[in-house]
């Protein structure tokens, strides 16, 4: 080959991985828990306490599990697109309620309204450390056989849920 | 409405430098003399109507007109109006701006000091400058408007990031923005030699001080940077190979070599394409730093807010200057010639090798920082490369450059002899190797890197000494002070930026041979000791400053008894952000830094405090700022001030002829 060619050839394919580059997001952190089984829990539920919301009742469905607490602001930003979900029925959100005051969460839920079926308390973050939880909100997509697909760190936009968590619930309904 | 105007003297410009951009070259290429002449008003057009919208920015700022989407965004009705000015090159949109103004600047300048070139060089210079600013002005007026409106105004500005809340920011992306774009002149002069398919020494001298200059601006820019770093980010380091770091010093290394390649072009007429290549190379380089900077391909404390069209716009851009001006590099390269020959031990060779160490430097820096990305677009995972590969990579590239960088300015030009070079170096290397032995066991710490360090450091000293005392010895004169004074300048400033980087490896040697560092908690009225200095904590006391309010710590250091000095590190609140920022405390010095941070505050008063000991670090950017000084003794040379009234008498003024006459 040419020599003098040989410094376009470098820059083309430079050029060719900032390409790709640009389509990804450096912000983004893998999990390892992706593709691997959902830590298994069993917390006391939040409306009543008497009761325990276990992982295992849920074998069998597709489900969302989403972080949460009432102090924090990014789950402010994506509550009512939580709202919008919850009310379209495509799915169904599962909340744990993460290192949080229990009457203070109550009235969040008052104000902005509930789109969980059932909320789990995870008062000391235990649940939050078995799951990997860098910070609330975090939104886990877990499938029939109790893995997890999806991991989304910090709030849920309406874009993707559109683009991403939907069509992924369709395709895990299927299976 | 000032805005406006703002936004309209940067349309007007775009269409300037359209014009600017193809007329010339166009004209150039058909040998039409009177397109060529459209370059030189256009580019001055161009600079005056960047000037106003420049000018119309820092107005919008200094008036706090929170009415501009860019200056509520970057300012604060609070913000010390030096600091609002400042702001003007606080984020994304801003900076374009300001690179654009100093790219028409550089312009500016080539229109007033290019009498002396051919005109079809200088239109092609122009107008390859001109098609660079087309690209950055098109991308401002796309998709990063600074002038863009916020109706309704915000009451309040959200602003300045308050890590750029300090008078080392302020000056420091200025500066390194001259460095970058400066090196588009010499781009710009490869590119019109390309063109021209006449790339000769001529070429090669009229570069050379441009490029000179780049990298001085280039070079104090750096410094500044690493020197904020140190003192801003609280824990005393000074270069971190920050991803963006590197994309400003990857320019560096690229220009260094380049400016000691234009040496050998310039007296030799070898190394023509390894030239015009590295002046590709330089520029392409800052390019794909602001790039990979703006584009949110990698994260970075300098990266600002990310959005996918801006990066595709940058990377667009990219590929067509560096993508066209390798293609062309591709084809009219092989025509341009080799130039001189020369023995395997020569000068030229010896700046050969330092050339192909520096660009490997460059390379091996490059592949560190898109490492990364490789993996992530391959998807083979995630990684980050950090310090201790850079580390173990430089320096072995780096020893035996300076080795070279010592014998270099010796050797003969075309062919030298090894027994020749011996004789007169042995002395450099028998004092350079029995200092570095013995001086850190003096100092009471051996180590084989410390060793190294001082030894690279004394040689490029005594070799330097023997370089001049052989030209001493050459030159005419009576006295020692006559004789001294008939040395140009440009072999001084060699020699002054050379001793540069001896002072800069003495800094990061002892640095990283002595530095000592403690992290205590401190009670009111407790003392910690590291080396000979004491430290007593008096306590904090709160104080309020124009935009912040802050926990200001008193310590009082003394050395055998004796004060030293008292040093008032504080831990600020930014309300507007709700950002704590850092302010560490130093007392700088020759021979050592003493710098104390606030950690945390524990309890009663007590906090977590750090401190260090940091022997000779000031030498690292001392050393940097006398290459810098190096660099501007060289373009004070008299040869280039003969250049410059040489060109007078081809200005074609005839009163000007006459008056020199009767003068």
């Amino acid at each position: 080959m040419n020599r003098f060619l040989l410094p376009l050839s470098i820059f083309v394919v430079v050029v060719g991985f900032l390409g790709i580059g640009l389509t990804l997001n450096p912000r983004e952190i893998p999990s390892p828990l992706v593709g691997k089984a959902a830590p298994e829990f069993s917390q006391p539920q939040l409306y009543d306490q008497e009761k325990i919301f276990s992982s295992n009742d849920l074998k069998g469905k597709v489900w969302l599990l989403n972080f949460w607490a009432s102090w924090c602001n990014g789950c402010k930003t994506e509550h009512p697109v939580l709202m919008d979900l919850a009310k379209s029925g495509q799915v169904t959100i599962y909340g744990m309620d993460y290192k949080d005051q229990r009457d203070e969460a109550l009235t969040w839920l008052q104000r902005g309204g509930n789109p969980y079926s059932v909320i789990g308390v995870d008062e000391v973050g235990r649940v939050g450390i078995n799951f990997g939880v860098y910070g609330v909100p975090e939104t886990y997509v877990i499938d029939k056989q109790g893995v997890i697909r999806y991991k989304q760190i910090g709030p849920l936009y309406p874009d993707t849920v559109e683009k991403k968590i939907l069509p992924l619930v369709k395709q895990l309904e299927s299976e | 409405m000032i805005p406006e105007i703002g936004h309209f003297a940067l349309i007007l410009a775009l269409c300037v430098a359209l014009v600017q951009g193809f007329l010339p070259i166009y004209g150039a290429a058909v040998g039409n003399s009177s397109l060529m002449a459209v370059a030189k008003p256009a580019a001055r057009t161009q600079f005056l109507l960047v000037l106003t919208a420049f000018g119309c920015l820092a107005y919008a700022f200094a008036d706090k007109d929170f009415s501009v989407l860019y200056v509520a965004a970057t300012s604060n009705s609070q913000l010390p109006l030096h600091y609002r000015l400042a702001a003007i090159w606080g984020a994304h949109e801003g900076s374009l701006l300001l690179w654009t103004f100093i790219l028409t600047l550089w312009m500016f300048a080539v229109t007033l000091f290019s009498g002396h070139l051919p005109e079809t060089t200088r239109s092609r210079i122009l107008g390859v400058m001109g098609l660079v600013s087309v690209g950055f002005l098109l991308f401002m007026l796309t998709v990063s408007n600074p002038f863009e409106r916020l109706i309704p105004a915000a009451a309040e500005g959200r602003d300045l990031n308050p890590l750029l809340q300090d008078p080392g920011m302020v000056i420091h992306p200025p500066m390194l923005y001259m460095g970058y774009v400066g090196f588009s002149v010499a781009f710009a002069f490869a590119i019109a030699a390309l063109l021209g398919g006449n790339l000769d020494a001529a070429w090669a001298r009229w570069s050379r001080p441009w490029t000179t200059v780049a990298w001085c601006f280039l070079t104090v820019g750096i410094a500044l940077g690493s020197g904020w770093a140190y003192y801003e980010l609280g824990w005393g380091g000074w270069w971190f190979w920050d991803p963006v770091e590197n994309a400003s010093f990857m320019p560096w290394l690229a220009g260094t070599a380049l400016v000691h390649s234009l040496a050998v072009t310039d007296k030799r007429g070898g190394f023509k394409v390894w030239t015009v290549l590295l002046a590709i190379m330089a520029f392409s380089l800052s390019l794909l730093g602001t790039f990979r900077v703006r584009s949110g391909v990698l994260t970075s404390v300098h990266a600002f807010a990310t959005d996918p069209k801006r990066g595709l716009f940058i990377l667009v851009f990219l590929a067509i200057v560096i993508g066209g001006s390798l293609a062309l590099y591709a084809w009219r390269a092989p025509k341009v010639g080799l130039g001189g020959s020369f023995a395997m031990l020569s000068r030229e060779c010896m700046l050969l090798a330092n050339n192909v160490l520096l660009v490997a430097a460059m390379g091996s820096v490059l592949l560190g920082t898109l490492y990364p990305l490789f993996l992530d677009a391959l998807d083979l995972g995630k990684i980050s490369v950090g310090p201790p590969y850079f580390d173990s990579v430089f320096v072995p590239l780096m020893v035996p450059a300076i080795f070279l960088m010592g014998i270099g300015p010796l050797a003969q030009w075309k062919k030298a002899s090894v027994p020749d070079l011996a004789k007169r170096l042995k002395w450099a290397f028998g004092v350079s190797l029995v200092s570095a032995l013995t001086l850190p066991i003096v100092m009471g710490n051996w180590t084989p890197l410390l060793s190294l360090g001082l030894l690279l450091a004394i040689w490029i000293v005594t070799t330097s000494a023997i370089g001049l005392r052989e030209r001493l010895a050459h030159v005419n004169g009576n006295s020692l002070v006559e004789r001294l004074a008939s040395v140009p300048r440009s072999y001084w400033g060699m020699l002054v930026a050379h001793c540069g980087i001896a002072v800069f490896i003495v800094g990061v040697t002892m640095v990283k041979g002595f530095e000592t560092e403690k992290d205590v908690r401190m009670n009111v009225g407790e003392t910690a000791s590291i080396g000979d200095y004491t430290f007593r904590f008096d306590g904090t006391q709160d104080v309020v400053g124009p935009n912040y309010t802050a926990a200001r710590g008193t310590f009082h250091v003394s050395r055998d008894g004796r004060e030293t000095t008292v040093l008032y590190p504080e831990k600020r609140r930014y309300p507007v952000q709700n950002q704590i920022m850092t302010e560490a405390a130093i007392d700088p010095g020759l021979l050592r830094d003493l710098y104390v941070s606030l950690g945390e505050p524990i309890d009663d008063g007590a906090w977590s405090v750090r401190l260090y000991h940091k022997p000779f670090i000031d030498w690292i950017w001392g050393g940097c700022f006398i290459m810098a000084l190096g660099g501007a003794l060289a373009i004070s040379d008299r040869r280039y001030r003969l250049a410059w009234r040489r060109q007078e008498p081809a200005v074609p003024v005839p009163t000007r002829a006459a008056r020199r006459k009767v003068a």
